[in-house]
């Protein structure tokens, strides 16, 4: 069985995740550029995304194997985005073919 | 050895150099690192869409905050009722065990309803899977692709941890206890994980 683990309690880290998922709500009404907001939510979902990895799934205390194991999507899934970064740059377009769904009618 | 391997020799006649405590830890870090390379390609898909698309509807405006946040809340609860149960484990607590891992099963139970309310009603007010009221047609695909696939991931953890709590329940191996429970455990917490970037790419940017 695993050993007890030092480090900060698990109702801490409740808290944590709970108040850093109330700043990501409010960020966005937030009156600031898009790309200032679209920075701080990725760093809040990563914030939060570390704390569950690092504490609820122990990895915190787990070889640094695992650890260098557990964080290749990361690297990889970056090195996604930057090859999909052509499409990215491509000329922002109104997607011609799509279809345009009516609302349903509500009750009358 | 570790305590497991030493009560079923047969089964684990050696440690993993990485994961001392089971071989079975090991197996669910190596399908969780494959598994958010699938999810990861799934969002970088999506963020490739969303810009090149200049009539990309602004979700947070249609897709409702207030009721995903409460989800992620709820996921965030069921998150730390799991760590419970296995702390009842390690104290021998065998109806704490059984409570929390009930709980943490009631929290994805209630996710899954949740979600369905919410698929449901957008339905209803025209999103669907191949174009929208709003613009991009993409918006409806991306939106139902990413969280039915989240969605599938968090009734295979429902279904995963009845069969936990069913053996756990009857067992009074506390070593063997733990190391299933952690190992489900794992697969848990990853679902709260990528439900938080999910919440972020596809509600809230």
């Amino acid at each position: 069985m695993a050993a007890t683990h030092a480090g900060p309690s698990y109702m801490t880290i409740f808290w944590w995740l709970f108040v850093l998922t109330i700043i990501e709500v409010g960020v966005i009404f937030t009156p600031i550029a898009k790309l200032v907001i679209a920075i701080l939510l990725i760093s809040l979902a990563v914030s939060k995304a570390s704390l569950v990895a690092m504490y609820f799934m122990h990895l915190r205390f787990e070889r640094l194997t695992l650890g260098l194991i557990a964080i290749t999507p990361l690297f990889l899934g970056t090195l996604l985005v930057f090859l999909l970064v052509p499409d990215h740059s491509a000329v922002p377009h109104k997607t011609a073919d799509s279809v345009k769904v009516a609302p349903a009618a509500g009750p009358r | 050895m570790s305590q497991v391997a030493t009560m079923h020799p047969g089964v684990e006649p050696a440690e993993s150099p990485l994961t001392p405590e089971s071989w079975g830890k090991l197996g669910m870090w190596i399908f969780l690192v494959g598994d958010a390379m699938g999810f990861g390609t799934l969002l970088a898909g999506y963020g490739a869409m969303r810009y090149g698309s200049a009539d990309w509807p602004n979700p947070y405006s249609h897709l409702g905050i207030s009721l995903t946040a409460f989800m992620t809340f709820l996921l965030i609860c069921s998150s730390v009722t799991m760590v419970k149960a296995l702390e009842a484990i390690k104290l021998e607590r065998p109806r704490n065990v059984k409570l929390f891992l009930g709980l943490t099963i009631l929290g994805g139970a209630t996710f899954l309803g949740l979600q369905a309310f919410e698929w449901t009603k957008l339905i209803t007010e025209g999103l669907k899977i191949y174009g929208n009221p709003w613009g991009a047609s993409l918006f409806g695909t991306t939106f139902f692709i990413i969280t039915g696939f989240h969605g599938a991931h968090v009734t295979g953890g429902v279904i995963y941890l009845s069969t936990i709590l069913a053996v756990v329940g009857r067992s009074h191996n506390t070593a063997r206890n733990y190391m299933l429970t952690e190992v489900a455990g794992l697969y848990w917490h990853f679902v709260d994980l990528v439900w938080i970037m999910v919440f972020t790419f596809v509600y809230l940017l």
